[in-house]
């Protein structure tokens, strides 16, 4: 049981995931898909971490007289992956600005009403 | 203007405390947490501070877009440079050691040279992201 | 001299990458261009030397940074991956100088330095996924490459490019966040990243629920970025509404490289014995790749955009590789990894000969194309040439992926496979036949303006390409051969 609620990360990670994956599929307007999208890529970084931890150690940052860390591996490509994010991010932005431009609207059914009547 | 006499005044305090603590962000990574990313997002933050209270038509005048573009192209080619020198010295792509004559030395300057160009990329493509999106708000 | 050639792993992901920003340096749109081209055309040389060594050396490996595997990053060549670069790298070379008279250029003038630059950045990255070693790297150049194509795909005339490119976005990161998960339950269930390293720290026998779901994360990402059937929908708006060099470039190698993903995950990094004997994947990926073909084929008949026509074709075509590899026996897998060769040849050859049709006549609808093939004989003959090779016409490359699979069906015995493999051959022919006939047996309306043949400059890539597909119709020991040499190093015979 204790291991059950010990392991609170992990089920943040799926509520996480769940949340991003609902909102992607769910809502019709393009900005809070991209949100949803962040969401679903906060849960990775989340289980990422999660790997990282070793128990009893501290930061990875090299002190005398620590014998253990923790892995410092998976900080770096949760950097990595949250650079993508960012510039996916940025790059959905972009996208949704000249949508706005060319469309008038920035909602998905009203998209696709305008390309079918076209 | 009058009534953001007070931001206006902090922000000039501040701003240059953002870039002093980017810089350091910048070159503590290998000892700390930090490096190019974090620090160029800092860095960039404190221009885009300088925009928002003071308009994006004054941020462009110190800032114009032929710098952005060369500093994140510049950025992309210190990094590939650094790797482009480790093979001309004798040693494989992106290999410090060969940079100096001790490796620790080597591996020293690699990662100092590489993480600044990650830095200046990284804050380049904040101001250009930020600043493109700012001009679609005026017209 | 020894030392570039020591060094070529790295110089031929490295060229392209440095090339990119010195496109957004030198602005001007000659410079760009220049350095483009020569860019690719560096790498597809790089990609035949390697590809040379390979076959008679073995296995290539090039320790990034100087830091040997399983610590480093490692760059490890086997005949599967420079076959794939080869693709990669020979498309990218071919639709490089295609694309400085491509309306495409014309369009954005002098912000072509920019068109330039994502153009590199996405050769970077596919030729980065098929030449790592190392299943974190794998994910940033496969990234690399997205953010790129997304951005090329963008650029289309239709405003409808743009919400293509979006759904394309959504649906690439989700599929790329899969397969980032999928890495780090590996990586938490053996603490390494390096692909082969990864294989033999994985328990031989059983298996553990980690492992099973970040194969389950890893085959639904893969499947994502393949486009295979249920999962492909952003495939044909994105491939309608891009520029035609855009669709060519990414039609003939994005989705290569995303198979390539698959077989190398599938074969190499969890095994045949975990991925086919322990978890039942074998029977539901064939079932898929069937109904792709059917299904996709039949889609495509009703068509009548013929941009779109050929997405959907190739949702069909990507049923077949995936077919192949679905087999798990060394002449599936051989049979698989040459239609990827071939349909690289053949797609590449069409949607150039799209653009070309475009810059002319300004339209891809078939009603458009009426009497095209008097007006235009050497485009249409390239079309034809294309067409034929898509519906598997002996002497052409595209008969001999489907005498494989063919092959390869027989000899497990499934006969009732084979038959199907023709069955959907024979409703290529109906949408093939459809543009063939508006062309050549329909005459032009009344109203509509003369238009000359394309210029040659869009028709010798386009040629070059329908040549090849002839040229390894009937020669074909490069791409057999090393399908045939990679198809056994992933089944473990030798």
């Amino acid at each position: 049981m204790i291991d059950f609620v010990g392991l609170y990360n992990y089920w943040i990670v799926i509520v996480l995931a769940m949340a991003g994956m609902y909102i992607v599929i769910a809502r019709g307007n393009l900005i809070k898909k991209l949100v949803g999208l962040n969401v679903f890529q906060a849960s990775v970084f989340v289980l990422y971490i999660s790997f990282g931890k070793i128990f009893g150690g501290t930061a990875p940052i090299l002190e005398k007289g620590i014998e253990t860390y923790s892995n410092p591996l998976p900080h770096v490509l949760i950097l990595t992956a949250i650079v993508v994010g960012v510039a996916t991010t940025a790059l959905g932005l972009a996208l949704v600005v000249r949508i706005r431009k060319e469309y008038g609207t920035i909602e998905e059914e009203d998209i696709h009403i305008q390309d079918e009547s076209m | 203007m009058k009534e953001y006499l007070v931001l206006r005044v902090i922000t000039k305090l501040l701003i240059p405390f953002i870039l002093l603590f980017a810089l350091y962000v910048q070159f503590h990574g290998d000892f700390g947490p930090g490096g190019g990313f974090q620090a160029g997002v800092i860095f960039a933050s404190g221009f885009i501070l300088y925009a928002m209270v003071f308009g994006v038509r004054a941020a462009r005048r110190i800032l114009p877009v032929g710098i952005l573009r060369a500093g994140i192209a510049g950025g992309v080619l210190l990094y590939a440079g650094v790797g482009v020198a480790s093979l001309i010295l004798g040693g494989n792509y992106l290999d410090y050691g060969v940079l100096e004559h001790h490796p620790k030395d080597g591996q020293h300057l690699g990662i100092l040279l590489i993480e600044f160009g990650v830095g200046t990329t990284v804050a380049s493509v904040m101001m250009t992201v930020f600043f493109t999106f700012a001009a679609w708000r005026e017209d | 001299m020894g030392f570039f050639l020591e060094n070529l792993p790295a110089l031929i992901i490295v060229v392209p990458l440095i090339a990119a920003p010195l496109c957004v340096l030198l602005q001007g749109k000659d410079y760009a261009f220049t350095v483009a081209l020569l860019a690719t055309w560096f790498s597809f040389v790089c990609a035949c030397y390697l590809v040379a060594r390979v076959t008679t050396e073995g296995v290539i490996s090039y320790e990034m940074g100087g830091w040997p595997p399983p610590i480093g990053i490692e760059y490890r060549i086997d005949t599967l991956n420079a076959f794939v670069l080869l693709i990669v790298s020979g498309i990218g070379s071919v639709v490089a100088p295609y694309s400085r008279s491509s309306l495409l250029f014309e369009y954005v003038q002098d912000r072509a330095y920019m068109f330039y630059a994502a153009y590199l950045l996405c050769l970077t990255g596919l030729m980065g996924v098929a030449i790592t070693g190392d299943a974190f790297n794998l994910f940033v150049f496969l990234e690399i490459s997205s953010l790129s194509s997304y951005v090329l795909i963008a650029l289309g005339f239709d405003r409808r490019a743009l919400t293509a490119s979006y759904q394309y976005l959504i649906m690439g990161t989700i599929g790329a966040t899969f397969i980032v998960i999928a890495i780090g339950l590996l990586y938490q269930a053996t603490g390494t990243l390096n692909m082969a390293d990864i294989a033999q720290r994985l328990p031989k026998d059983g298996y553990d629920r980690t492992i099973v779901a970040a194969f389950g994360f890893l085959v639904i990402g893969a499947a994502l970025k393949i486009a295979l059937f249920p999962l492909h929908q952003w495939l044909p708006n994105a491939y309608a509404y891009a520029p035609s060099t855009v669709s060519a470039f990414l039609a003939a190698t994005a989705t290569k490289v995303s198979v390539y993903i698959l077989i190398r995950f599938l074969f190499t990094v969890f095994g045949v014995q975990l991925s086919f004997e322990v978890l039942p994947t074998s029977l539901p990926l064939m079932i898929l790749a069937v109904i792709a073909m059917f299904a996709a084929s039949t889609v495509a008949c009703f068509q009548n955009d013929v941009k779109r026509m050929l997405a959907y074709s190739s949702v069909a075509q990507i049923g077949y590789m995936v077919l192949g590899i679905s087999f798990v026996t060394v002449l599936g897998l051989q049979a698989g990894i040459v239609h990827l060769f071939n349909h690289a040849l053949m797609k590449g050859a069409l949607f150039l000969v799209l653009g070309a049709i475009f810059y002319r006549i300004g339209s891809c609808h078939i009603e458009s194309l009426a009497g095209a093939g008097r007006r235009m004989p050497w485009t249409m003959a390239a079309f034809v040439g294309g067409g034929l090779s898509l519906i598997g016409v002996p002497l052409t490359a595209g008969f001999i992926s489907k005498w494989y699979l063919i092959q390869a069906a027989l000899d497990k015995g499934w006969w009732f496979v084979a038959i199907l493999i023709v069955a959907s051959s024979l409703i290529a022919v109906i949408y093939i036949w459809r543009v063939i006939e508006s062309a050549y047996f329909r005459s032009a309306p009344e109203g509509a303006p003369a238009v000359a043949e394309a210029p040659l400059s869009l028709l010798v890539p386009a040629w070059v390409l329908v040549v090849a597909n002839v040229w390894f119709g009937i020669d074909t020991r490069l791409p057999v051969g090393m399908a045939r040499l990679a198809a056994e190093t992933l089944m473990g015979v030798k």
